[in-house]
């Protein structure tokens, strides 16, 4: 029996794997020491363990133990990294290189660096949700000391050329930083051949537990520095003080190591079933995927369906717990600035759904989605005077929509 | 957010949706909202001449379940009414009826304007004059 909702917002948050409660547990109980306590068994149990997971998380993504800056999750990596270069690099420059479709997480803590006084450009993105390396390097600067481009957008699943960008930022002399918390653990993310100088990333999106994160800093070609954003007793190199969180950590370790042994074959079985839901989705007529789909994450899809509204579809699909491209707060219905940013029209923006699927998810499930979504789409379709006219060959853009 | 009975019900089985012949002198047409404010509504009412009563109504919404529920209530409160009965109907009561919040009374605004663009139209043309725009609660 399938159990309702469905779950397909695994970009959004992705379940626990009992693999990684599994390896938590004890750290919750009996193992409960203060990491950074060295006088005693207790704290060197918690220390440990954590160790142990800076080694997990470093075979993941191919970097030295000691480059892992445990966070409370990517938003916090981000302001560290983003902030911290700004601080820790002043001397050298004010110049921060960023594009339109990052999280706000980035977005917001670039704002923030503006009103320190620091100069952003926010590169915008092509169609497909690519920026252009040429614009890239046009933009570059001698006072640009970082570069900051997400590997994999939350929205669309759209992978940037991170080598290629890397190589930008590091020829102009400039840091870069990524936001990886949609990649990391979803498909091979491999700091030194990739070029990347700091990134950020979270547990909770790799099947581990929520609070925790971590910032990875490269120590060597070059040693990157960043000043600590949180003050006290010195953990993590200096560079983020507060007490670990052991569970939290254990977990995140797990997390990595599980991704790492199993991302070929969850790749394979996700992207599948990924394939199969859009094919099946872009049968109706008037469907368009959003960002690219040659570079892109094998978890996601985001479809737009044309002369239907996003809260009436949301409402329509009920059964799946899906995220819409309408974040719509309170009165307003403001369209994804994501998608915004792709070109779409507000309309289109509204009438978008995001599918993000994790490794529990099952073909049974595809299958419902995939028959509930055409049902929703087909029916709000009849319903809709826009679908009507589109079918009579009226030209919606020159009708004069009274105001309102 | 947390919609009502009334309104899952509208929108799950809405009443009278549908398309009444334009070209027909005794429809009245109401086409209002736009695309990219994210509502339209299309209602539609067919008028027997000789008593001034609506004998038919149908609608067509793009728009929110709320909005789709108050143009869907509005055609099940339009038949059999006369033309003066319809005009009286107020968006207020329809936020009643469908007990919607505060954010989604414009979905009843939009039904108001719908039933009175309708109204208007079929008043045109059979040789009246078009009702004066009341955009006073806008």
């Amino acid at each position: 029996m399938l159990k309702l909702p469905i779950y397909l917002d695994n970009n959004a948050t992705t379940p626990l794997d009992p693999r990684v409660l599994e390896a938590m547990m004890p750290y919750l109980t009996e193992v409960f020491g203060n990491a950074a306590s060295r006088n005693h068994p207790f704290g060197w149990a918690a220390e440990e363990a954590v160790d142990y997971a800076r080694e997990q998380i470093a075979q993941l993504i191919k970097c030295d133990p000691k480059e892992i800056i445990f966070t409370s999750g990517a938003t916090e990596s981000d302001n560290l990294g983003i902030k911290g270069v700004y601080e820790m690099y002043s001397q050298r420059g004010n110049h921060i290189i960023t594009a339109t479709t990052e999280h706000k997480a980035v977005l917001d803590t670039c704002k923030h660096i503006e009103k320190l006084g620091g100069r952003v450009t926010y590169l915008p993105v092509n169609e497909q949700g690519l920026i252009s390396l040429e614009e890239l390097e046009a933009a570059m600067t001698p006072q640009t000391i970082l570069v900051t481009i997400m590997y994999g957008n939350n929205e669309t699943g759209t992978i940037q050329p991170i080598r290629e960008i890397a190589a930008i930022a590091h020829k102009h002399g400039a840091l870069f930083m990524t936001d990886a918390t949609q990649a990391v653990g979803k498909i091979p993310v491999d700091v030194i051949a990739d070029g990347i100088d700091l990134m950020a990333f979270s547990a909770h999106k790799m099947y581990g537990p929520k609070g925790v994160g971590a910032l990875y800093v490269r120590r060597k070609n070059p040693r990157v520095k960043v000043t600590a954003q949180m003050d006290g007793g010195g953990h993590e190199r200096g560079m983020r003080s507060g007490t670990l969180n052991v569970p939290g950590i254990v977990g995140l370790g797990k997390a990595c190591e599980v991704c790492r042994l199993d991302m070929e074959a969850d790749t394979q079985r996700i992207s599948a079933m990924r394939d199969r839901l859009e094919r099946e989705l872009l049968t109706l007529e008037e469907s368009y995927v959003n960002g690219s789909r040659e570079h892109r994450l094998p978890h996601v899809t985001n479809i737009s369906f044309k002369y239907v509204e996003g809260e009436g579809l949301m409402m329509g699909v009920k059964d799946l717990a899906v995220s819409s491209g309408s974040a719509c707060t309170s009165a307003s219905l403001e369209p994804s600035y994501v998608l915004k940013a792709l070109g779409l029209s507000d309309d289109l923006a509204h009438s978008s759904l995001r599918f993000g699927l994790s490794r529990f998810t099952t073909d049974e499930q595809i299958d419902f989605a995939i028959g509930h979504v055409k049902e929703a789409v087909t029916k709000l379709r009849e319903m809709s005077p826009l679908w009507e006219m589109f079918k009579e060959g009226i030209d919606l853009d020159k009708i004069e929509w009274a105001e309102h | 957010m947390a919609y009502s009975d009334k309104v899952i019900d509208h929108y799950s089985n809405p009443r009278n949706v549908g398309t009444l012949d334009k070209s027909k002198k005794n429809v009245g047409t109401g086409l209002v909202g736009a695309p990219e404010c994210g509502d339209v509504m299309r209602l539609q009412i067919e008028v027997d001449e000789t008593t001034n009563t609506i004998t038919d109504a149908k609608f067509k919404t793009f728009g929110c379940g709320s909005a789709i529920a108050s143009s869907s209530l509005a055609t099940e409160w339009l038949k059999g009414k006369t033309i003066d009965e319809a005009l009286s109907i107020d968006n207020m009561e329809i936020v009643e009826e469908l007990a919607l919040p505060p954010v989604k009374i414009h979905c009843s605004v939009l039904a108001e304007d719908a039933i009175k663009s309708a109204i208007s139209d079929y008043r045109v043309k059979n040789g009246l004059p078009a009702l004066e725009a009341e955009k006073a609660h806008h």
